[in-house]
């Protein structure tokens, strides 16, 4: 606990981010130049959806990273009700554009391989409607940061949305098991093990790994943005409030005379 | 895109429109962060550039 608060301190977390920073994009960056020579290289076509297997490679890691971030941000959540920690509101608040657009790859590209093998881009089968529903929670999330000036007043609402938002994640991942849907099962994180065949497998786990490290290392730029911004913030408010006393002085001393 | 078969539009549409949300993610993010870099540098000259 003691070094998590050692690292939650933001002027520490400036001088860390910023030494990690290059080497999680790099490796981000050589992860998915693996991973898509693999996919469109050494990965066989599937015998049954052909060559459309490869929208695989993109789709399942935004869904998992979709899922991911939300999951970061719940923790934050927390973090911010319980422990009162900024560094945690700047995490939850940074993490929301970035899980946004990853559902939004997500719900795009599932709608590009559900025309050739569905024969429909959008079907209201429970998966794509929970996937759904999480992009509406990232844009609802988005737009309450936005709506409340003061930063701390504005955590704690959008903590309490992140939470009962939250109950959406299990439902993505269950709802192939709850509901009969046209999405097809999960075929990776099972109990009994994955059933997708290694040479495809491989390529998928590479790619996941790339575009996490390269979402982490984005997570990191836009939490040192938002500390930034709330520097930039107080140091703005204190200046406005040394010209209020400088023009109040003045005025007093303009009255005595 | 003949070795990618009939649904070659659909494999390459994807890819295309992955690089483009998260291309303009990217850019976004960087640029907010060179902006508020250089108003918290214009305020505070003595912490400069990226610095809390």
């Amino acid at each position: 606990m003691t070094m998590i608060n050692q690292l939650a301190n933001p002027t520490r977390f400036m001088a860390l981010s910023g030494r990690l920073l290059p080497w999680i994009a790099g490796l981000g960056a050589v992860g998915l130049v693996i991973g898509f020579y693999g996919a469109w290289f050494s990965a066989p076509a599937d015998y049954q959806q052909g060559e459309t297997i490869r929208i695989m490679y993109v789709h399942v890691p935004a869904a998992w990273l979709a899922m991911a971030f939300y999951t970061v941000m719940t923790i934050s959540a927390v973090g911010a009700l319980v422990w009162r920690h900024p560094l945690a509101e700047v995490a939850q608040k940074a993490a929301a554009p970035i899980g946004a657009c990853f559902a939004l790859v997500c719900l795009i590209t599932g709608a590009l391989w559900g025309r050739p093998m569905w024969g429909t881009y959008w079907v209201w089968d429970a998966r794509l409607t929970s996937m759904l529903v999480l992009l509406l929670i990232y844009l609802a999330i988005i737009a309450l940061w936005r709506t409340i000036d003061e930063p701390t007043q504005a955590g704690r609402a959008v903590s309490i949305l992140t939470l009962v938002g939250s109950v959406n994640i299990p439902i993505i991942k269950f709802s192939v098991d709850w509901w009969n849907t046209l999405h097809q099962p999960a075929s990776v994180f099972r109990m009994d093990g994955p059933t997708i065949h290694p040479s495809m497998l491989w390529p998928l786990l590479i790619c996941a790994i790339g575009f996490s490290l390269l979402a982490v290392a984005l997570h990191l730029v836009a939490m040192r943005t938002e500390i930034m911004r709330r520097r930039i913030r107080t140091l703005t408010i204190l200046a406005a409030d040394r010209a209020d006393r400088t023009a109040g002085m003045a005025g007093y001393g303009s009255a005595a005379e | 895109m003949s070795a990618l078969g009939t649904h070659a539009a659909f494999i390459i549409g994807s890819y295309v429109m992955a690089g483009i949300v998260l291309g303009a993610l990217t850019v976004w993010t960087l640029l907010d962060h060179r902006a508020r870099s250089r108003e918290l540098a214009a305020l505070d000259p003595r912490r400069g550039q990226d610095q809390p």
